[in-house]
């Protein structure tokens, strides 16, 4: 049973950086009904960002909160330009020209960042830098929660709230649900449609560039190819949710997590990797609209 | 003579190799209301898509108030004054009531209050619903608030593409009389209509687009009369 407890906690921190990426797919396809394949690769930009700026910043030698806050905004804030770059440079040349030509792009944009970041980061694995010292926080029998798992939970939560604040009470939120549901209408509006899809790039880039961080918290071995895994599996975290959907890809990645977790705990951990994907092929399967799409249908 | 507020010269529109617009020229002056005629595919809702700048013009150039808007983006035309109810209305299904009219806001953010209680006067029945999806809304309500909505930008010039399409007969007096009182209230009205009778009866003037192509024009009064326009687009079967 405390076995059992202790797996589900480790589930659920897992899967809430399932869910930080997941909504960086699900909000690009909401308003460009694309795929952004190369998402994985902005969560690896996120964690290298991070791991240059504590190094730079002097924040490796010297583990603080501060040191971690100061990490985080500066990783999102790369990543945001990066995102709202790949966006400007190989997504919006393509508007209009269907949607097989932007898919293909974003999987070239995915190989030239790994590429790239092979050749700038060096293929070998780098150790992110302990910003937080690890100890136990609190201990119910066998469960114990480590500082460092509270603080992945809690930042991802946060930034999950802070997201749902901006899609639900904002202008740009607004906008954005507005796009998503009819992006000639909300043009007609006086809504500068490129604009709100740029911005949705930005906060994505900065939810995946948050995750890089707490997965370089809690797993700190990071490589340039570190995004294609992680990056695949909150895609299937989005499409079990329901893509398109953000609450879907919260309780999506929450709960691809956690099947993981009990997965590598109760099997084996050979089958981690594969259940996510058992999982995908499910879905299509038996409902592709995910858990919480709403059946397509015909605009009238 | 009042000040031309919207012209369109020689407009050439291509979908691929179908020409759906083929030289058409048109203008509307200050507090007109004019309408455009004619059968399915002529190319009126291809007409008002080029002038709000969803569809691009091959040729030919569009006028809002003086300035070339021939090839502005859709958002700088609905901030020069010129706003577009598309056909089939378009509301956002996922935003509720209020939040689809604060989009009509977008260009005229400091003045939503205003925008509302105007909204409110016209369709008293929009305050009802504020808090209620627009996905919910009946054909009748969905048209008030598309209204409502391209409204709140303030424009001069306001395009309605199909205002009665689908709507039982007494909801079509009722958005014709309102369509009446906002040109009243001075706004210019571009209204596209399949239901001639009724455009005609409210209307300055007309054109009547056929294949592309202007066919008529004239005093609304004056095609309400004219036997080619009663034959073709309202039913008379005797006119001569």
């Amino acid at each position: 049973m405390e076995n059992l407890l202790q797996q589900l906690l480790n589930g659920v921190t897992w899967g809430s950086i399932y869910a930080l990426i997941a909504l960086g797919y699900t909000m690009v396809y909401g308003v460009l009904r694309l795929i952004n394949f190369a998402h994985g690769e902005v969560y690896m930009m996120g964690a290298m960002s991070g791991f240059y700026t504590a190094h730079w910043l002097g924040f490796a030698r010297a583990p603080s909160v501060t040191g971690l806050v100061v990490v985080l905004v500066a990783s999102m804030l790369v990543c945001g330009l990066l995102g709202a770059a790949i966006e400007r440079i190989a997504y919006r040349p393509l508007r209009g020209a269907g949607r097989l030509a932007p898919l293909i792009t974003a999987i070239g944009v995915s190989l030239l960042l790994q590429n790239a970041g092979q050749l700038v980061f060096g293929a070998d694995p780098k150790f992110f830098p302990p910003l937080l010292q690890s100890h136990e926080v609190f201990r119910a029998g066998e469960v114990a929660v480590s500082n460092i798992q509270l603080t992945v939970l809690v930042t991802a939560l946060l930034l999950m709230g802070a997201l749902e604040y901006i899609v639900q009470r904002t202008r740009f939120g607004r906008a954005m649900r507005a796009v998503s549901y009819d992006a000639p209408a909300a043009a007609l509006m006086g809504v500068p449609v490129d604009r709100v899809i740029s911005g949705t790039f930005v906060l994505g880039s900065m939810l995946a560039a948050a995750a890089g961080i707490l997965v370089g918290l809690s797993n700190p071995k990071i490589d340039p190819l570190m995004g294609l895994m992680p990056g695949l599996k909150a895609f299937v975290a989005a499409v079990l949710g329901g893509i398109g959907s953000v609450p879907g890809a919260m309780v999506g990645g929450l709960l691809l997590g956690v099947i993981e977790t009990l997965v590598t705990g109760y099997l084996s951990s050979t089958y981690r990797d594969a259940i996510a994907f058992v999982i995908l092929v499910v879905i299509l399967l038996f409902r592709p609209t995910g858990l919480f799409g709403a059946p397509t249908t015909e605009k009238v | 003579m009042s000040e031309t507020l919207l012209e369109v010269d020689s407009l050439d529109v291509r979908y691929g190799a179908i020409h759906a617009l083929r030289g058409v020229s048109f203008e509307v002056k200050a507090g007109e209301i004019v309408t455009l005629i004619g059968s399915n595919g002529a190319g009126k809702s291809t007409l008002l898509r080029a002038i709000s700048g969803l569809v691009r013009p091959s040729s030919g150039r569009i006028l809002l108030r003086g300035a070339d808007v021939t090839r502005f983006a859709p958002e700088a035309i609905v901030a020069l004054g010129c706003s577009h109810v598309p056909e089939g209305r378009r509301i956002f299904a996922n935003l509720t009531v209020l939040e689809n009219l604060q989009m009509g806001a977008w260009a005229k953010r400091g003045r939503e209050a205003q925008g509302l209680e105007r909204a409110f006067a016209l369709f008293p029945r929009l305050r009802e619903r504020l808090t209620q999806a627009g996905g919910t809304l009946s054909g009748g309500e969905q048209q008030m608030l598309a209204i409502g909505r391209a409204l709140m930008a303030e424009p001069a010039v306001l395009l309605l593409d199909e205002p009665s399409l689908g709507l039982a007969p007494l909801l079509v007096r009722q958005i014709f009389s309102i369509v009446r009182e906002i040109n009243a209230q001075g706004t210019t009205v571009v209204l596209v209509e399949q239901n001639a009778h009724q455009a005609l009866g409210i209307a300055s003037r007309a054109y009547v687009l056929e294949t592309g192509a202007l066919a008529i024009s004239g005093l609304a009064s004056d095609l309400a009369r004219d036997p080619r326009v009663r034959r073709a687009y309202l039913g008379d079967e005797s006119a001569e």
